[in-house]
């Protein structure tokens, strides 16, 4: 409970600066609201005026209507206005949340990123946004002119005539009861059709995802018995959800047929007793129509408002997520590394109960070609995101350039590095845009000396419109070694001293795969550089071979020296060539 | 959608019920307004108490009729349309299994797979809102009408008017903003697309420091989206207003025609409120019709997608069988002049591929990324269809066998290591329905893939999660090829399949399957020279031909592309080694 209040908190905090909209918004309903219930009761008096034949007065009815024109023009335009501010009030609002998020998404720590599935802070910064929004909106329009609406009716209706008021009051809370308590049933049934639905996507995203090795153990028999299964399950419990969540309109309907009758009987006795007037009764039936709809509406605003809170709590907790932690006071900016590098005694875990890397040392001069090994999943890449600091250290030292790293400023340090991973990362802008990621300005001579310097020229070249092709999302029309050779431009166009390399293990073709090693080997002269090695050259071109095993680094050397030891590496070397 | 309107045929008595119910409820509400007018103009004017609550009875009863009605008719209508979502789902579901690779190429899995699901839900609601409301929301608009015209033909001219007007309106905002919206989800997609981006290449935008420009580009998306979304918005603010405007400047001109009516005696004052309650019937079921619309049209959408779908033919059919199967001497495998194009494709992949290969043989394939390698191994099976030129096994044409016979022959380790869901055995029994105990281990220990199992708390019993995520990339790859193996099979294709293992697993590996599979004819595609060299023939593919066929020693004295594989590959004295 506390959590809602803060997230209401929140929430209004959010909507501080659109206040005047707000408030705007709000007269407007009550402007609007009120005259849309004063309607009826003009109608009403002007139906009183016209009794039978021969006792009709027209100069009433005129003077009533011309009234009711006035009322119905500035009601309409009430209501429109309502909609505009309400309009403006949830889109600017939540454009503001979205970019919020997305900025936040900039600055927090890598080791909440890599622990979560991109799907769910997908979600978070997309879904979540949209749905709170529609909410919002929901919220604002229905809420206020429902809850007005419900008042003034009230208030009307008790104005004209207690009793027949007494009939409408009693009758309409048991049309609420009636749609909460199908609402209810339903509720279970709902969940469990979607857990079924669950079972069924999963099972058709296994098969028909999968469908090349489906068809190559001929599994497909199989595969539409178990999905029959499960397809009669959905349909007996999409048959029983879909029925009964359909129940509530018609029975809610009856309800308000209920008040409507009681409402014309009573007010029929009471007419014809002389209380009130034939015309008050048609108004008071007008009012029975309009009192039970904003009931059944804000009970399904309630709902569609939780579930708003809910996507904004979960908001709200990914933007309050602590950010990476931010440059120390008194912090160097390294401007130019000499291409030396030290680890000193470095621990580090990613969680504290599985120890990883631990009273790590390595000395490496400037220009010095430093190889990483080792079997799939050793840990590798927490090498890298220790040099980079996207993760930092537990213990220990690493020193550039005489400087302890967490006396730099991430960013001058991180602009020491020259990084090409294995897996490539484009954006979806043109070629030229993602050679010149990291350096905008740059002209076009720099780039394509720089793709030329990455072996990447020719193939841009021959694309049809060459340097301003647009990459399509996640760089679908290029081949993935291509890919690799746009990423080293990337790196080409800025060179810093030191560099970071990822080699690729497979997928590559020969031709572009030499095209890729000679890119490296240009890039390399005289930088420092982590190469995480698969290829055999390599590796026993490197002045120091880290090999890898388990998170941990369990020899170091050159490649004699290595073999001399006969360890884990040496049985690596042999094993590949037996 | 017509075309799917078949899978309502086992329905049809639901699908007319429900509508038909609908209808006789709606027949009820009609009638209410008239009923009140009679209790205005006869009970209140004759001070006739037993008439008003006789009246009121009707109105209740009424009440209770239309309520049983309605319910009968969503009962109806649900069942009709859940049954026809059922028996879509598992037509798609079948038709999808018959699809040949070709097909799927062109589709796409996440393609087929949104339409089984969100698009056959979309359609399944489709169909039950129209039987519940598609003819209801006219009726009532007609019915209102007749009722109008009944009770006051001059009257009924502001109900001529004002009705198409008022449809004119909310059609003419739906029209309006319905392609608005479109521009909204792209701006949606356009955002997503960003953060998804961001996401993904995290580390390179760190790495780049280029955190406020992608802040700056987020945010001009997030702009533009919004003020599309303001656009929308000011215009279907309008609809309100609009029909409340239009409705009420009717009832104006009702009272004011319906009072002179009235005065002439023509009419009474319980029909006049009788006609300002039908003009307000009126724009409650065009209100609702207007949303239905936007439904039907989305189910529409998702029928033609569904419908594309059901177009797609597989191209690969099963053969009328081969008598006797193995001819002796026949090699195991044989290309004559064979060529392959993809689909939408110009260039051939393979062209003119022409070689044998015997029984027993390993046969290793090499070459770069779309030289043809795994296309020319899907040609075994029949996974694709030669275009030109015939491809032979065991001396008839795989045309020729039935398409179950012949890839019984066959295990296949694809590049994609995919596990399903279910214990280690089911995996495994994929492949061979009665695998034994002992034939299981067997293939296992053969895949390297022994210690895995044993290292599970259940062995053989232990669940694989979805797509084997509890998996190493490693381990999968060795499941998947010990699946292939348990069904013995005469050949067995290892399609770039062991590129997650390391070189000392790999070359373990290749060694037990040489060793323990003597009639057993091997392919291995692989981007690794190391992980062929080994093999009896060694197939070097070069832009969709052949650039070599021969023994590791062979090549690289006379194939230029073999040399420049080795050598970025393996350094010299490993190349010498084996020469």
């Amino acid at each position: 409970m506390r959590r809602q209040e803060n997230t209401t908190k929140k929430i209004l905090y959010l909507i501080k600066p659109y206040m005047h909209l707000v408030i705007l918004s709000f007269v407007f309903a009550i402007i609007s609201s009120a005259l849309t219930l004063y309607a009826p009761i003009l109608i009403g008096e002007g139906v009183d005026l016209i009794l039978a034949k021969g006792q009709v007065d027209f100069g009433g009815i005129l003077t009533i209507l011309k009234r009711l024109a006035v009322i119905i023009a500035i009601t309409s335009v009430g209501q429109w206005l309502m909609n505009l501010c309400n309009n403006t009030i949830t889109y600017r609002v939540v454009k503001d949340v979205r970019t919020k998020a997305f900025s936040h998404l900039q600055k927090l720590p890598l080791k909440y990123i890599d622990s979560r599935q991109y799907g769910d802070t997908i979600s978070r910064v997309i879904t979540d946004v949209d749905q709170f929004s529609d909410g919002l909106l929901m919220g604002f329009s229905q809420l206020f002119t429902g809850g007005v609406t419900i008042a003034g009716t009230l208030v009307f209706m008790l104005a004209i005539n207690v009793k027949i008021s007494l009939v409408v009051i009693l009758i309409t809370p048991v049309s609420l009861f009636v749609a909460s308590f199908i609402a209810k049933k339903t509720y279970t049934m709902f969940k469990k059709q979607s857990e079924v639905r669950a079972q069924m996507t999963s099972l058709v995203d296994e098969m028909v995802g999968n469908q090349k090795v489906v068809q190559a153990f001929g599994y497909q028999k199989k595969a539409l018995e178990r999905f029959d299964v499960i397809n009669k399950d959905l349909q007996k419990c999409s048959l029983r959800a879909i029925f009964f969540s359909s129940i509530t309109n018609p029975s809610t309907r009856f309800v308000n047929g209920l008040v409507y009758t009681g409402v014309g009987i009573v007010g029929a006795v009471s007419a014809m007793r002389g209380a009130i007037s034939v015309g008050q009764l048609s108004c008071f039936l007008s009012y029975a129509n309009q009192y039970t709809k904003p009931f059944n509406e804000i009970s399904s605003v309630v709902t569609e408002l939780q579930n708003a809170f809910a996507c904004a709590k979960r908001v709200f907790d990914f933007i309050e997520e602590e950010p990476e932690a931010s440059d120390g006071e008194g912090s160097v900016s390294l401007e130019e590394a000499d291409g030396s590098l030290a680890l000193n005694q470095v621990s580090f875990s990613y969680n504290p109960e599985v120890k990883l890397l631990q009273n790590l040392n390595l000395k490496v001069k400037p220009g010095q070609k430093i190889a990483i090994v080792g079997p799939t999943g050793c840990g590798k890449t927490t090498l890298i995101n220790l040099l980079m600091r996207f993760y930092d250290i537990d213990e220990g030292q690493i020193v550039v350039s005489d400087y302890d790293v967490m006396k730099l400023t991430k960013d001058s340090l991180r602009s020491n590095y020259g990084m090409v991973l294995q897996e490539t990362w484009l954006k979806s802008c043109s070629i030229a845009d993602n050679i010149a990621y990291g350096k905008p300005n740059a002209a076009r001579e720099d780039i394509e000396r720089a793709a030329k310097a990455a072996h990447a020229h020719e193939f841009i070249s021959r694309m049809k419109d060459g340097y301003d092709t647009i990459i399509s999302e996640e760089g679908g029309n290029l081949s993935q070694g291509q890919k690799q050779l746009l990423c080293i431009a990337r790196v080409m166009l800025e060179l810093p001293p030191m560099l970071i390399l990822d080699e690729a293990t497979s997928s590559i073709d020969t031709r572009t795969e030499i095209k890729i090693q000679e890119a490296f080997h240009c890039m390399m002269e005289g930088r420092t550089s982590f190469i995480v090695a698969h290829r055999l050259s390599t590796i026993k071109e490197a002045d120091i071979i880290l090999v890898m095993k388990d998170g941990n680094i369990i020899e170091q050397g050159n490649h004699e020296e290595l073999l001399e030891q006969n360890g884990f590496y040496a049985q690596l070397y042999q094993s590949q060539f037996a | 959608m017509k075309k799917l309107i078949r899978y309502l045929n086992d329905y049809k008595k639901e699908s007319i019920i429900g509508p038909l119910f609908k209808l006789l409820e709606a027949c009820f509400e009609l009638i209410v307004p008239l009923i009140m007018a009679d209790i205005i103009d006869i009970g209140i004017k004759n001070r006739d108490l037993p008439y008003i609550l006789r009246m009121g009875g009707i109105l209740v009863l009424f009440g209770v009729l239309g309520l049983v009605c309605s319910l009968t008719a969503q009962y109806f209508a649900a069942k009709a349309a859940v049954g026809f979502g059922t028996a879509l789902r598992r037509d798609l579901f079948k038709h999808i299994g018959e699809l040949s690779y070709a097909e799927i190429d062109v589709a796409g899995n996440s393609t087929l797979i949104t339409r089984m699901t969100s698009d056959i839900n979309q359609a399944q609601s489709g169909v039950n809102l129209v039987l519940r409301l598609f003819l209801r929301s006219p009726f009532i608009v007609a019915g209102a009408l007749v009722m109008a015209f009944a009770i006051s033909i001059r009257v009924s001219v502001i109900f001529v008017i004002a009705v198409p007007l008022l449809s004119i309106v909310i059609y003419g905002i739906m029209m309006i903003t319905i392609p608005l919206y479109r521009r909204v989800q792209k701006g949606l997609d356009k955002v997503l697309l960003t953060t998804r981006e961001n996401l993904a290449g995290i580390r390179v935008v760190r790495a780049f420091r280029t955190q406020k420009a992608e802040k700056e580009q987020f945010g001009e998306e997030s702009e533009s989206l919004m003020k599309v979304q303001l656009l929308v918005g000011r215009i279907s603010a309008l609809l309100n207003p609009a029909t409340y405007v239009i409705v009420n400047i009717a009832i104006i001109f009702i009272i004011w025609v319906g009072g002179r009516e009235v005065y002439e005696g023509a009419l009474t004052q319980g029909e006049v409120i009788a006609l300002v309650n039908y003009m307000s019937q009126i724009l409650i079921a065009l209100v609702a019709l207007s949303n239905l619309i936007i439904t039907f049209t989305k189910a529409l959408a998702s029928a033609g997608r569904i419908n594309e779908v059901f177009a797609l033919k597989a191209s690969v059919r099963s053969g009328a069988g081969v008598r006797n199967s193995a001819k002796e001497d026949a090699p195991k495998v044989q290309f004559k002049h064979v060529s392959f194009v993809y689909k939408g494709d110009k260039s051939a992949v393979l062209s003119d591929i022409d070689l044998t290969v015997n029984k027993g043989e390993t046969v290793g394939i090499i070459g770069g990324t779309g030289s043809g390698k795994s296309t020319f191994v899907n040609l075994l099976p029949r996974f694709y269809d030669a275009a030109e030129g015939e491809v032979l096994i065991d001396g008839a044409d795989v045309k020729d066998y039935e398409l179950n016979v012949l890839r019984q022959k066959f295990g296949i380790v694809p590049q994609k290591a995919a596990l399903f869901h279910g214990t280690i055995r089911e995996n495994l029994q994929y492949g061979k329905e009665d695998a034994t105990e002992e034939e299981i281990w067997q293939a296992l220990r053969i895949a390297q893939a022994e210690e895995i199992v044993q290292n599970k708390q259940n062995e053989l019993d232990e669940m694989i999660s979805e797509g084997g995520k509890n998996l190493s990339g490693g381990q999968r790859q060795r499941l998947t090829i010990a699946r292939a193996l348990v069904r013995k099979p005469e050949i067995l294709i290892l399609d770039d399949s062991a590129s997650a293992l390391d070189y000392a697993t790999d070359a373990r590996l290749r060694r037990a399957i040489a060793e323990s599979t003597d009639d057993m004819t091997v392919f291995i595609v692989s981007q690794r020279a190391s992980s062929i060299m080994q093999a009896d023939k060694i197939i070097v593919f070069d832009n969709g031909r052949i650039a070599g066929i021969g023994t590791h020693r062979q090549l690289l004295r006379d194939c230029r592309v073999y040399q420049e594989i080795c050598s970025s590959q393996l350094s010299r004295e490993e190349v010498a080694r084996h020469a």
